[in-house]
């Protein structure tokens, strides 16, 4: 399966009724509180077998399922 | 110089003079000297401690932004001849460099805060442990006074250090401007606790005199002078002789939790309208540090709403690095095989959340009250989220009621009340003593006990309580207006008259009213004292 499509099925795990395509928000809008979002690092942390550190837990890289798929791909890159 | 004394009065006049009458350029620098004056007329001694952090965390910063420029040139010019493994080598060996220069900046601001704000506890902990096993050993205390604000710029420094590390913002160069970040005064006393990327944008900016912005400045400060004078200084009072005796139980103990509530809601927010009021005057933005935090329905939100700034410190320098550390993330892995995936999703958080209030707690002051303090508001938060699929279903289920005014209200009065109930930790002397009164409150509640002879007691007049009620319900009108736009830009839209005759009755109100002068002496902030 494609990381992106990894990625929706964890978000969606998280909250069904947010259509993550579009959303852009995830984090400016408080779609996903902070228990969320450490949840979110973990799971992707051992669905992808990277670490996700401080300075990539930024807003700009949670906010859309695209950030966070480009976040995923970079970090599985280095 | 206390915040409400005519000193400080005196002080910002003067710079404030200074500031828009010399050259534009050299307004950061006289911020810089304000600032040191400010706090050497705190103690002769306190700016050398500030100096001290200050350096140390400008050095750190400046070398491990120096090593990431380094080593991302030497990464970009020989990628085409590294190998991805001897990329990798590298980037890990570099971070290990950094690494070492954040840790050793952050044991030594520890450090230096450890030893002011803890050794005494420390020594009382150990000397208790002695005699717990019937040992005579007893260590003395260094009994050192405690440098104003260091728990403030200790943490608004490692802040800094911490975004230079993980590369969220660029190092400040220049020695004397970053010692102005660390030490700009209107925040020195009680925060809040800004971040570099938001207090450098406007701090060294050259600013022109706009009336505006100088007038929307003093009305806020008058309207902390307000808060803190009229209202937390009026009913301090009262609040010290509940929480001091035993003999204040039962129904006693509520209205401690509710006049508490107000004196600390007026004097905390009062000094950060102060604080920002006077950045302000300077042309300076200072964060928000309250958003109308006694609105809020449940502790979470409570904690979004109240002193943002460490809230969000503790968020972003404990919380979120602990939880998505690789040793978390290891331990997460094994209670997964172990336990489920359901004990493995709250493992991070679990620990990440009692850890971070538990320095909260620390944080607020070296005393076991503040650590059951912390560890509460962990727990209970925790909890909240527990009981959350419970809260939907109930709101599924009824939706009208759930939506309703009363509804919200209660959930309004719950939050205070429950927060209030933490706070007592705040105000009497030991843990124990808390808990006997938080019990008393249930057991020996009756309310036929608060007798008008028994309020006499407290040392206020009854027009001294109608000043404090008047002044709560004005805080409460002012809240309630905020919820939709700022109060300010609200009174600015009104007719002249309306505006200046406010801001005429706000005036008089902190001159006729206030808590000083004769027969008072206005008191430091609480959260001076952390």
């Amino acid at each position: 399966m494609e990381t992106k499509e990894i990625i929706r099925e964890i978000l969606e795990d998280m909250h069904s009724d947010v259509d993550y395509d579009t959303e852009e928000g995830l984090v400016t809008d408080k779609v996903l509180d902070s228990f969320d979002l450490v949840s979110l690092a973990s799971e992707l942390a051992d669905e992808f077998g990277i670490q996700i550190t401080a300075k990539e837990f930024v807003e700009e890289n949670f906010n859309s399922l695209a950030a966070l798929t480009a976040m995923v791909d970079r970090l599985m890159e280095e | 110089m206390l915040l409400t004394s005519y000193n400080f009065v005196i002080f910002i006049l003067a710079c404030f003079v200074l500031y828009y009458l010399i050259p534009k350029k050299f307004q950061w620098v006289l911020l810089l000297a304000a600032s040191y004056v400010f706090y050497f007329m705190a103690g002769a001694f306190y700016p050398l401690f500030i100096l001290a952090t200050s350096i140390i965390t400008y050095f750190t910063a400046i070398w491990i932004a120096d090593r990431t420029a380094k080593d991302g040139e030497y990464l970009k010019t020989h990628r085409a001849e590294l190998s991805r493994e001897e990329k990798k080598a590298y980037r890990v060996r570099s971070n290990r460099v950094k690494k070492g220069y954040m840790l050793l900046g952050l044991l030594l601001c520890l450090g230096i805060l450890a030893v002011f704000k803890y050794a005494d506890f420390a020594v009382e902990n150990i000397n208790a442990l002695f005699a717990a096993f019937g040992s005579e050993r007893e260590l003395e205390y260094l009994d050192l006074l405690l440098p104003m604000g260091i728990s403030f710029y200790t943490f608004q420094s490692i802040g800094y250090l911490l975004d230079v590390y993980w590369e969220k913002t660029e190092a400040q160069r220049n020695l004397p401007k970053y010692m102005l970040f660390v030490s700009f005064f209107p925040q020195l006393i009680q925060g809040p606790i800004s971040r570099y990327s938001d207090l450098s944008k406007t701090l060294y900016e050259e600013h022109s005199f706009d009336w505006r912005n100088v007038r929307f400045g003093l009305e806020r400060v008058l309207w902390g002078y307000f808060k803190k004078l009229v209202v937390a200084d009026t009913i301090l009072a009262a609040v010290s002789v509940i929480i001091s005796d035993e003999y204040y139980s039962g129904a006693w103990v509520l209205l401690g939790i509710i006049f508490y509530g107000i004196e600390l809601y007026a004097d905390f927010t009062g000094g950060i309208d102060i604080t920002i009021g006077v950045a302000q005057v300077f042309g300076v933005k200072v964060q928000e540090n309250f958003i109308r935090p006694y609105f809020s329905k449940n502790i979470v939100e409570y904690w979004r709403r109240w002193h943002i700034s460490m809230g969000t410190w503790f968020r972003d320098y404990i919380f979120y690095p602990m939880s998505i550390s690789k040793s978390m993330n290891n331990l997460t892995k094994v209670c997964k095989n172990r336990f489920g995936k359901g004990v493995a999703k709250r493992v991070p958080v679990y620990l990440a959340t009692m850890v971070t209030w538990f320095a909260t707690g620390v944080w607020h002051g070296a005393s076991w009250n503040f650590i059951v303090w912390g560890l509460l508001n962990g727990v209970i938060i925790l909890i909240t989220g527990e009981l959350e699929p419970l809260y939907v279903r109930f709101r599924e289920k009824f939706p009208r009621l759930t939506t309703s005014v009363g509804y919200k209200g209660f959930q309004i009065l719950r939050t205070f009340f429950l927060m209030g109930c933490l706070r007592m930790l705040d105000c009497y002397q030991d843990v124990e003593m808390t808990f006997r009164m938080f019990i008393s409150m249930f057991r020996d509640f009756d309310p036929a006990v608060l007798t008008l002879e028994e309020f006499a007691e407290f040392g206020l007049n009854w027009q001294q309580y109608l000043v404090v009620f008047a002044g709560t319900v004005i805080m409460f009108l002012v809240s309630l207006a905020g919820r939709n736009g700022s109060v300010r830009e609200k009174i600015a839209a009104k007719p002249y008259v309306v505006r200046y005759g406010l801001f005429v009755i706000l005036f008089l109100s902190v001159i006729l009213f206030g808590s000083y002068g004769v027969g008072f002496d206005a008191t430091q902030f609480i959260y001076n004292q952390f």
